[in-house]
């Protein structure tokens, strides 16, 4: 065992390498434009240079003249497409700004033509020079530009249905012993994930072969389907790996219809590769908001009225919100609390989910504001949060599954050496710097979707599964492996596994981390539909009781046999009693409380998420808590965090080898959410500045010094029977506020607004 | 990216005259219809943004064999132009001698960019300027003369306070070009009449009215080396910046002193990050000549380095910035164990 493999703790499973590792490392995986395809033709956008106004006329000659340009796309002669609706509304879209379909330009950045040629230079070339007169009139940027309008997003955006409130706000606040009102705001970022928005589109007579990227091939094989007028059936979306997602490509794009309907028109296969500019305009982004809380408590810490209110911009065209007063108003308990989220609209294109889209902002207010509290009643802040800790959420009074919160804390803050710090502001230095410590909490709700899988095993223990999961880069392969090898008892190395490909079982999309625990449910089920058929087979008389069903395992004792006794079953005598050479076994899970219309939905790319708060008599998060240090330059102000240190508890692990690194990198992304990334807008013409990896900054390796990981052993069977709370986007909530904490107590200094820099420093 | 021809060079002759053939009377270098390729870390990020747009390019890479020594000699230090940054930051006399060369190309770009750039590259690097950057900005004085400046009113975090113009706010991006000008380097220049030297200060034009001129090099002319008399162990470079590796200065300073128990006899300071060009403070240095150095004197030295800084909506942070780091180098200097 190693630091990058954890010695596995209770209810954890073994650190094996990733299933894909040597594929990865060696460069040969296959990426969706790394597919081959038949005499394709390339596509070149060419996107728009306002974000408001009408295109009056393009000049296409000089592109034309481009040897191997085969076609310009324009508004003008596009292939017709039909609408899809916001998934928030029942459809596939992450934008209903539909491309090419009128000489409007409704963002900056828009897709307004689409050179295809020969190759990829000369489509590049030609889009280079394909001239345009517009039209523009002034766009309204972002919060504070004239022209935007806000509303509550309540009644407006179909997935967000309530603003949290209990007891009386307003009064206890009033009578509050301690108060704090604070405003807080954080950025637009990108999710830049490395491999770029690129689609090739192939036909074959009426059957389209896709390859994209996506974090949901359901939901892209029927979207394309609906905007193309064709059977879904007719439509196949394929992508083994995917080389990132962080959420950018959970929901529909227009690019993907477009493509495949020029490549109907030119009967020839098509492939699009944007530039990483392009990627900041034709796809989403997490929107910039702002926060006000107000915090009243009573002199020993004891918080008596929480108000949370939030506003995110949006496009004009959609209601897209996050709304994360779900969880700021259900962390802590507190008797009064009351919340409002509004969306601003503004001439955008429609922003979405970007890793943790609720929490990362809403958290960054809460936790600051927690932290700021803690400093005015002279209380530490780890034991702010124990006196507000609670079993039930304060909104519903529902009880929490399970919540490690105060271990975390405990954890993480022993590992730190949390004691040891001198709390008052700058009173820790070394050298030319500054040195502060600061801690938050982090949480995420543990959601589950229905999935489906099928799978198949072999007389020789040979195992193949089958699902149209995700590998974004998770581990999810590995995981599923592992799942169905613990759960047929057999070795881990005869587990094939299949996904990345809409003609598999569907499963839901990689988003709100939520995979494995829906993904490896499936698997364990169908698993166990394969041992009851090899059971029947060898004990006919007999049925297989819940209780056999966990204690007959296959070739090998599975690691969960209770009882030592219960003989494994001997897998070659159960498929001669069959007298079959393959038993397969397709099956269909949903998590308790799901919508009746679950696997319908699930088949026509409908991801039907629950879990969260929205459980009928529980609420279900997994949490964690993060201490970072930070370093301020006293003459540059040069702000640097070289500690992170992260404690978690999301139920089973099922590979801590993979899960420390969904939690590493989240707590580095955490760090360069609080320090680095920020999509600058130009406000007077709503354009992106800095869209670039050379502007838009991340962190390199010297930013990165030292990251801890501890995983807490943490057992829930009230959420799903794979135990799994999901953790892909836990670890990047609390850095945020934790970074900001730190700062305050390196420089005596509060900053309010992310990503802090240096100038924002007064030492 | 546009179609272009490429030649290879194959000795400086050749060089030169493959691109002096192509240049027309008034063209600016920048625009000229052949350019020189060396690490190409530049001009071909250009190129696939469409801001540059040759019709050749003469690769001069094959005449690194001449033009890429690192030379000590007498109390001298010569550095053939297509010197590897990585190469030179690296080598254990120029860290001994002069450390503000070695760390203003420790502290530039990354290692897979100084292993790839070269020293005469460098000091030619196109400003970062977003809008620049951008051929969809039609207003960019640079670019297109006359068309006025995005960057003047709008995104300009990352923009020059000094040296500046009406014109044009565009920063020098380099850190080594702080280094040779603070250091008083010359620059050697090859071209179709042969060899020439001038002062390295005299090799940037501040824009003024003509931002679109970013040299004094003609077409047809190529840097081949820079050479600096005298040792300059007592020289330190300061570079403040977002992130602790690849990433261009907010502000930096190049100082170099000649010191004995806290009295400066000479001063250089070269100011990055924050001016149109290299950016030489010769009226703070004259502050310090003579003076015993304290804390107080580095302010008024700062203070001066920036009398006439102009800041902008977002830049403005820079002033107050370079003032702390010039004060901070210079310390620095004073104290640092030779």
């Amino acid at each position: 065992m190693t630091a990058a493999a954890p010695e596995p703790k209770e209810n954890m499973g073994q650190p094996v390498s990733r299933y894909d590792a040597v594929v990865k490392v060696t460069g040969r995986a296959t990426y969706a434009s790394d597919m081959p395809l038949d005499n394709p033709a390339y596509a070149f956008l060419v996107t728009s240079a306002i974000a408001k106004g009408r295109i009056d006329r393009f000049g296409l000659d000089d592109a034309r003249g481009v040897r191997g340009v085969i076609e310009i796309v324009t508004y003008e002669n596009a292939p017709k497409l039909k609408d899809s609706k916001l998934f928030s509304d029942g459809g596939y879209a992450g934008t209903t700004i539909q491309p090419l379909k009128s000489a409007e330009i409704s963002h900056d950045g828009e897709i307004i033509a689409v050179v295809v040629a020969e190759s990829y230079e000369a489509a590049r070339e030609a889009a280079n020079r394909v001239k345009v007169s517009y039209t523009a009139t002034a766009p309204s940027a972002t919060f504070d530009s004239p022209g935007t309008t806000a509303a509550a997003a309540k009644g407006q955006n179909a997935q967000f249905k309530e603003d949290a409130k209990v007891g009386d706000f307003a009064k206890a606040f009033d009578a509050a012993e301690v108060k704090l009102t604070a405003a807080y705001d954080t950025p637009t970022q990108h999710h830049n994930p490395m491999e770029l928005f690129t689609t090739s589109c192939a036909w074959m007579g009426d059957n389209l072969v896709i390859y994209e990227g996506s974090q949901y091939v359901y939901g892209l094989k029927n979207g394309v389907a609906e905007q193309l007028g064709i059977d879904a059936d007719k439509v196949r979306v394929v992508n083994p790996y995917v080389g990132g997602g962080f959420g950018s490509r959970g929901s529909m794009t227009p690019r993907t219809a477009i493509i495949a309907a020029i490549a109907r028109r030119l009967n020839r296969p098509i492939k699009l590769v944007p530039t990483r500019d392009q990627g900041f305009t034709i796809t989403t982004y997490r929107a910039e908001t702002r926060h006000e809380i107000k915090l009243g408590a009573s002199r020993d810490g004891k918080l008596v009225a929480l108000r949370h209110e939030g506003a995110e911009i949006s496009s004009r065209a959609d209601a897209y919100c996050v709304g994360g007063t779900k969880t700021t108003t259900r962390l802590y308990a507190c008797a009064n609390v009351d919340s409002l989220v509004s969306i601003v609209r503004a001439d955008r294109n429609t922003p979405g989910f970007m890793r943790s889209p609720p929490e990362v902002p809403y958290l960054f207010a809460l936790e600051s504001a927690m932290d700021e509290l803690a400093v005015k009643l002279n209380i530490d802040p780890v034991e702010l949060r124990r006196i507000n800790d609670t079993t039930n959420e304060p909104i519903g009074g529902k009880p929490y599954t399970s919540r490690a919160l105060m271990a975390c804390f405990d954890e993480a803050a022993k590992a730190f050496g949390w004691a040891q710090r001198s709390p008052q502001p700058r009173s820790m230095s070394d050298g030319d710097w500054l040195i502060g410590h600061g801690c938050a909490a982090t949480c995420y709700p543990t959601q589950m979707a229905p999935s489906a899988a099928r799978v198949r095993l072999q007389r020789d223990g040979r195992t193949r599964v089958e699902i149209a999961g995700h590998e974004i880069g998770t581990g999810a392969y590995t995981v599923i492996a592992q799942t169905a090898a613990e759960r047929l008892g057999v070795p881990l190395e005869k587990v094939a596994v299949f996904m990345g490909d809409s003609d598999l079982p569907p499963a839901p999309v990689a988003g709100g981390s939520n995979s494995t625990a829906s993904t490896c449910s499936a698997v364990m089920m169908v698993c166990d539909q394969i041992r009851q058929r090899l059971f029947k087979a060898v004990m006919p008389g007999q049925s297989l009781t819940d209780r056999a069903k966990e204690t007959v395992g296959l070739g090998q004792t599975p690691a969960t046999q209770a009882a030592k006794s219960d003989r494994p079953l001997d897998l070659e005598k159960a498929f001669d009693a069959l007298g079959v050479g393959v038993v397969e076994e397709y099956g269909e899970w949903k998590p308790e409380g799901a919508p009746l219309d679950s696997f319908r939905a699930m088949h026509s790319g409908h991801p039907r998420l629950v879990g969260g708060h929205q459980m009928k008599d529980q609420i279900a998060y997994a949490f964690g808590a993060e201490f970072v240090e930070v370093r301020v330059n006293r003459f540059t102000h040069e702000i640097r965090c070289p500690r992170l240190v992260g404690a978690f508890a999301a139920g089973r692990i099922v590979n801590p080898r993979t899960a420390r690194s969904q939690l590493m990198g989240g707590l580095i992304w955490g760090m360069s959410s609080a320090l680095l990334e920020a999509t600058e807008i130009d406000e007077r013409n709503a354009r992106y500045v800095n869209d670039n990896l050379a502007d838009y900054l991340l962190p390199v390796n010297a930013d990165v010094s030292g990251v801890e990981v501890i995983m807490l052993s943490e057992q829930d069977d009230r959420i799903n029977p794979a135990g799994v709370k999901g953790l892909g986007e836990l670890a990047n909530v609390g850095t945020n506020a934790a970074i900001c904490n730190a700062i305050h107590h390196a420089t005596g200094q509060r900053i309010r607004k992310l990503p802090v820099r240096l100038e924002n420093i007064e030492v | 990216m546009r179609p272009f021809s490429y030649q290879r060079a194959t000795d400086p002759t050749a060089a030169v005259q493959a691109l002096g053939a192509a240049a027309a009377a008034n063209t600016p270098l920048t625009k000229a219809t052949a350019q020189p390729l060396a690490g190409g870390t530049t001009l071909i990020d250009l190129m696939k943004l469409d801001v540059m747009r040759p019709a050749g390019i003469v690769d001069i890479n094959p005449l690194a064999q001449g033009w890429s020594a690192i030379e000590l000699k007498g109390d001298g230090l010569r550095l053939g132009a297509l010197a590897k940054m990585a190469d030179v930051a690296a080598h254990a006399e120029i860290e001994r001698h002069y450390p503000v060369i070695a760390n203003s190309l420790k502290l530039a770009a990354s290692a897979q960019l100084r292993n790839m750039a070269t020293l005469g590259g460098n000091v030619m690097q196109r400003t970062r300027c977003s809008y620049f950057r951008d051929v969809t900005y039609e207003n960019c004085n640079k670019r297109n003369p006359g068309s006025g400046c995005a960057a003047m009113d709008g995104v300009n975090r990352m923009h020059a306070v000094l040296g500046v113009s009406d014109q044009c706010i565009a920063t020098y991006p380099g850190d080594f070009a702080q280094a040779l000008i603070a250091l008083d380097a010359m620059v050697e220049i090859t071209g179709r009449s042969g060899t020439r030297n001038m002062p390295f200060a005299e090799l940037h034009k501040a824009p003024g009215s003509t931002p679109d001129i970013e040299t004094t090099l003609q077409p047809g002319e190529l840097i081949s080396a820079f050479s600096v008399s005298g040792r300059w162990p007592r020289s330190v470079y300061l570079k403040a910046r977002d992130r602790q590796s690849y990433e261009f200065a907010l502000s930096s300073a190049a100082v170099a002193l000649d010191a004995q128990d806290g009295t400066v006899r000479e001063a250089r300071i070269a100011l990055g990050g924050v001016a149109t060009v290299p950016w030489r403070a010769r009226e703070a240095e004259a502050l310090l000549k003579g003076q015993k150095f304290d804390d107080g004197l580095a302010q008024r030295v700062a203070d001066a380095a920036f009398a006439e800084a102009r800041g902008r909506r977002h830049n403005s942070f820079k002033i107050a910035l370079g003032k702390r780091v010039v004060a901070r180098a210079l310390q620095q200097a004073v104290t640092m164990e030779i």
